[in-house]
C-alpha cells in the first residue's frame, strides 16, 4: 500500500487510476457571489431578509473569527461552527444554535443551524451529508441483480419500496412482465412495510414530543411485522427480496396465519394510540397549527406523500400512476386540510388502517402461479435443476457472475413510499451494470422544505415539525 | 499481581472484580445511531428485546453522561470528525461497540464516501457483525463486552 | 405513462402548447415517459412556461455523465409534475464538458436548491444564479467530483490474511 488512507479525505487511488489525468475542475462561483446577501431559503414565499456577510470560511458555516480561538480553547478541539451574535431585523440580538448531527431528536444525522431571536426561529439551515454513502456510485459498480441490495439500504425504514422501485425501473428497461402472484406478493410486502414504517414514525413522533411510552408501544406492534418479514425473506430489515423479475422466493407455508395475526393484533394497537393521542390536550397543543406548509409550497419544493396529503392535495402515486397491480385493491387516500403536524399524524394513522385493508384483500385474493417471471435471460433457474441440466448451470453461472444485460435506455420510475414519492432515474447503456442510477428520495425534498415549515415558529416546535416530516437520512444523503 | 488480565497490577483480585461488576451494571449508551443499525439498536431497547433488563435502556444524548458508545451505522467522511469529537467528550471509563458491517469494516460500501471501519477513528472493543445485526446479536455483543470488563481483560 | 396518442386531451394540449412556444425543444417519449430535450439557454424560460401552464410540482433534478457524446458530456435531467393532470414531464438538457454551466431553476422552483447543489457537488456542474452553490453532501474541503465517470470508486483494497498482496 503506497500511502495509508487518510480518514478525513479517504482518497486512495486504485493503481490503474494513478496515471489518469485529473478531471478538469468545475467552475467555482466567485467568492463574492457566495458571500452576497441572499435569503432564498424562503424563496417564493416570503420577502428576503437582511443577513450579515459571511466570513471567508464559506457559506456552510456561520463563523465569527474573533470568537473561534476562545471556543477552541474551551472545547479542546477545533469546532466547525460557532455562536454568532449580531443584530437581527428588530434590533435584538439573535443567536445561532446548532442541533446535531449527533442529537437524539433529529431522526438521524441531520444538522440544523437555527437562528433564534429569543424563542422565535428566524432562519433554519439544514446541513446534510453526514450519512453520504456514495450509493449512486456503488450502484454503477454492481449488476442489476445486485442493485436491490444497494438501494434497500437507502431508506432503511421502507426497504421494500426501494427494492420495488428499482425492480420496476429495471423491468421497464428490460420489457419483462412479472406474473400476477409476484405482483401481489410485492403489494403485500410493501403495504406491511408501510404499516411498519408508520409505526416507527408514530413511536418517534410521540417520543420527541414527550410521550415516551409511545416509543415502546410502537415497537411492540412493529415486532409483529418484522417477524413476518423474517419468515418470508429471512431478514428483519434490508431484505433484498424484491428483485428484477419477481421476488426472491415464494411465500412460506402458513403465511396466511402470519398475516391474520398481523391483522388481528395491529388494529387494536392503532386504536390504543388514537385513544392516547387523538384528543390528548397536550398533544394537540403541541401539534395543532404547528409546522404548517401550504399546498403551493409543497409543490414548489417537491414535497409529496403524507405531508402533501395533509395539506389538502389528494395525490397518491398508487392512484395516479398505479404499479404492480395495486389498482386491483380497494383503498382510500386520507387527506387533511390544515397542513400542520396534527393533520399529518391523522393522515398517517389512517394510512395504516388503509394499508391493513389492502393487506387483507391481498391475503384473500392471492393468485396462484409463479413468483417470478419465466424469462430465462433474467431469472435464475430453480436450484434443483442445476444438477440435471447443463444449460441451467450455465445460465445460473452467467447470471450471477456477469449479470443479465439490460437494453440501453433511460427511465424514471416512482412508487409511493411511506414518506412520499420515491423515484429512480435509471440509465442503461446495454451492459450488465447501470450507467447511472439516481434515486429521488422523498426526504431530500422534505428536509429542504423544513425552513418553510418552521418559519416564525418557536424553538420547541422544531422537534415536533421535524418528526412530522419523517425524514430518513439514508434517503437524504444516499 | 500483574499479568495479561491485569496490566495495572495494582488492584487486588476481589476489588477488581467488584469494580468490574459495578461498571458493567447499567452501562449507559450514548446515542450514536447513524443508519439502519440504529433502528435495530432501538428495537433492542424496546419492549420485546428489552435492554432495560441490563440497565441500559437509558440512551444518554449527552456524551458526558454515557459510558458506552455503540457506533450503529455507516460512518461517512463528513461524520468521522464528529464521531471522534463525541468520543473525546465521553469521560473515562468508556467503551466502544462497533455495530454492523459498515461500522466494523465499511460493509458493502467500499468507496470514497465511507470510513472503512470505525476503528480508524476510535478504538473499538467489540465488533458485532451483521447487516444489520439483529437485536440478539447486539445483545450478545453487549454481554461479551460486559464479560470482558468483568474478567479484567479490558482494564480501564 | 403510455404512448402519446392515448394521453388525456388536456395533458396532450399542455405539451402541444409548450411545443409551439419553444420550437427548438424536441418532444418525445421514452419507454412510456414524456421526455423533452431542451436547449440550455431555453431551460429557465421553458420551466417557467411549464409551471404557468400546469406543471407546478417540482420532482427531481439530477445530472448524468455520458463521457463521450457529441451533444455534450453531461446531461441535466429535470422532472416536473402536474398533480391535476397526472402528467410527468422529463426535461433533458445537454451540457458540454468544457463549459459545465447551466442556468439555475431556483427562481422558478425553489425546490431545485438542494438538487442543484448536489449536482454541483457530485458532478461539478455550476448553476449560474444559484443563491448558495456550495457542496452539500461531501465535506466542504473535498476535492473532486465523485460521480463523474473518470473519478474512481475509491475502493480500499482488502488485505486477506493468507494472501500476499502487492501494494
Amino acid at each position: 500500500m503506497s500511502n495509508p488512507p487518510d480518514f478525513v479525505t479517504g482518497e486512495t487511488e486504485a493503481p490503474e487510476m494513478v496515471n489518469r489525468p485529473a478531471p478538469p475542475p468545475g467552475p467555482v462561483p466567485a467568492a463574492e457571489e457566495r458571500r452576497t446577501l441572499h435569503d432564498l431559503w424562503m424563496a417564493g414565499t416570503e420577502a428576503p431578509r437582511e443577513v450579515a456577510r459571511f466570513t471567508s470560511e464559506g457559506a456552510q458555516e456561520m463563523l465569527a473569527e474573533e470568537q473561534e480561538p476562545i471556543l477552541a480553547g474551551q472545547m479542546g478541539a477545533l469546532v466547525g461552527d460557532d455562536y454568532l451574535s449580531r443584530p437581527g431585523p428588530s434590533g435584538e440580538d439573535t443567536q445561532v444554535i446548532n442541533m446535531g448531527p449527533q442529537h437524539p431528536s433529529t431522526h438521524g444525522v441531520l444538522r440544523l443551524q437555527v437562528e433564534l431571536e429569543g424563542e422565535t426561529i428566524r432562519r433554519v439551515k439544514p446541513i446534510i451529508g453526514y450519512l453520504h454513502t456514495g450509493m449512486e456510485k456503488t450502484a454503477e459498480a454492481l449488476t442489476f441483480a445486485q442493485g436491490p441490495t444497494n438501494v434497500t439500504r437507502m431508506d432503511y425504514l421502507s426497504p421494500f419500496h426501494e427494492e420495488l422501485c428499482f425492480s420496476l425501473a429495471t423491468e421497464r428497461l428490460l420489457g419483462v412482465e412479472v406474473p400476477p402472484r409476484a405482483q401481489a406478493i410485492r403489494v403485500l410486502m410493501t403495504e406491511v412495510n408501510r404499516v411498519a414504517s408508520h409505526l416507527i414514525w408514530v413511536a418517534t413522533q410521540g417520543m420527541d414530543i414527550g410521550a415516551l411510552s409511545m416509543m415502546l408501544y410502537g415497537w411492540r406492534e412493529r415486532e409483529l411485522c418484522l417477524a413476518f418479514f423474517e419468515r418470508v425473506t429471512g431478514l428483519r430489515m434490508n431484505h433484498n427480496y424484491i428483485r428484477p423479475g419477481g421476488v426472491a422466493a415464494d411465500l412460506p407455508d402458513g403465511w396466511e396465519d402470519d398475516v391474520a395475526g398481523i391483522l388481528a393484533k395491529v388494529p387494536p394497537g392503532i386504536a390504543d394510540y388514537q385513544d392516547l393521542l387523538d384528543d390528548n390536550p397536550i398533544f394537540r397543543e403541541r401539534t395543532v397549527g404547528v409546522g404548517v406548509i401550504t399546498a403551493e409550497e409543497c409543490r414548489a419544493y417537491g414535497v409529496t406523500g403524507p405531508i402533501l396529503r395533509a395539506s389538502g392535495v389528494a395525490w397518491d402515486l398508487r392512484r395516479a400512476f398505479p404499479y404492480s397491480g395495486i389498482d386491483r385493491y380497494e383503498f382510500e387516500v386520507p387527506i387533511g386540510n390544515g397542513g400542520d403536524v396534527y393533520d399529518r399524524y391523522r393522515v398517517r394513522i389512517e394510512e395504516m388502517k388503509q394499508s391493513l385493508r389492502i393487506v387483507a384483500q391481498v391475503a384473500e385474493t392471492m393468485p396462484p402461479g409463479d413468483y417470478r417471471t419465466d424469462d430465462l435471460k433474467v431469472t435464475p433457474p430453480p436450484r434443483a435443476r442445476l444438477d440435471q441440466s447443463m444449460e441451467a448451470l450455465i445460465h445460473h453461472f452467467k447470471l450471477f457472475t456477469e449479470g443479465f444485460k439490460v437494453p440501453a435506455g433511460e427511465v424514471y420510475e416512482a412508487v409511493e413510499s411511506p414518506r412520499g414519492e420515491l423515484g429512480m432515474y435509471l440509465v442503461s447503456n446495454g451492459e450488465a451494470k447501470p450507467w447511472r442510477l439516481h434515486v429521488r428520495g422523498p426526504s431530500f425534498a422534505h428536509v429542504q422544505a423544513l425552513p418553510v415549515m418552521l418559519a416564525d415558529s418557536l424553538i420547541a416546535d422544531t422537534v415536533a415539525t421535524l418528526a412530522s416530516a419523517d425524514p430518513v437520512l439514508g434517503d437524504v444523503d444516499r | 499481581m500483574a499479568g495479561p488480565a491485569n496490566p495495572s497490577g495494582f488492584l487486588t483480585t476481589t476489588l477488581q472484580k467488584a469494580v468490574g461488576w459495578a461498571r458493567t451494571r447499567s452501562m449507559w449508551p450514548a446515542t450514536f445511531g447513524l443508519a439502519c443499525c440504529a433502528i435495530e439498536m432501538m428495537a433492542t431497547g424496546a419492549a420485546h428485546y428489552d435492554l432495560g433488563r441490563f440497565g441500559m435502556e437509558v440512551f444518554r444524548a449527552s456524551p458526558r453522561q454515557a459510558d458506552l458508545m455503540i457506533v450503529a451505522g455507516r460512518v461517512s467522511q463528513k461524520m468521522a470528525p464528529v464521531l471522534r469529537q463525541i468520543y473525546d467528550q465521553m469521560s473515562d471509563p468508556k467503551w466502544v461497540i462497533s455495530m454492523g458491517a459498515c461500522a466494523s469494516t465499511g460493509g458493502m460500501f467500499n468507496n470514497y464516501a465511507l470510513v472503512q471501519g470505525v476503528d480508524q477513528v476510535v478504538p473499538v472493543d467489540v465488533y458485532v457483525p451483521g447487516c444489520p445485526p439483529g437485536p440478539q446479536s447486539l445483545m450478545h455483543g453487549i454481554l461479551t463486552l460486559q464479560e470482558k470488563i468483568r474478567s479484567g481483560e479490558i482494564a480501564r | 405513462m403510455s404512448d402519446p396518442a392515448s394521453l388525456p386531451d388536456r395533458a396532450a394540449a399542455l405539451l402541444a402548447g409548450l411545443a409551439e412556444q419553444f420550437p427548438r425543444a424536441r418532444f418525445g417519449s421514452s419507454l412510456g415517459d414524456q421526455v423533452v430535450r431542451v436547449e440550455r439557454d431555453d431551460l429557465v424560460a421553458f420551466a417557467s412556461a411549464a409551471r404557468e401552464t400546469g406543471l407546478t410540482a417540482f420532482v427531481d433534478l439530477c445530472a448524468v455523465d455520458y463521457l463521450d457524446r457529441p451533444e455534450g458530456r453531461f446531461e441535466v435531467v429535470v422532472v416536473l409534475l402536474s398533480t391535476r393532470l397526472c402528467l410527468r414531464l422529463r426535461l433533458l438538457v445537454a451540457v458540454p464538458g468544457e463549459d459545465p454551466q447551466v442556468p439555475s431553476l431556483t427562481g422558478v422552483f425553489p425546490g431545485a436548491n438542494f438538487y442543484e447543489r448536489e449536482a454541483y457537488d457530485l458532478f461539478g456542474i455550476a448553476f449560474s444564479g444559484h443563491p448558495e452553490l456550495t457542496r452539500l453532501l461531501l465535506p466542504d474541503e473535498w476535492e473532486g467530483h465523485p460521480l463523474r465517470k473518470d473519478h474512481p470508486v475509491g475502493a480500499v483494497p482488502v488485505q486477506f490474511k493468507a494472501v500476499e498482496q502487492a501494494p
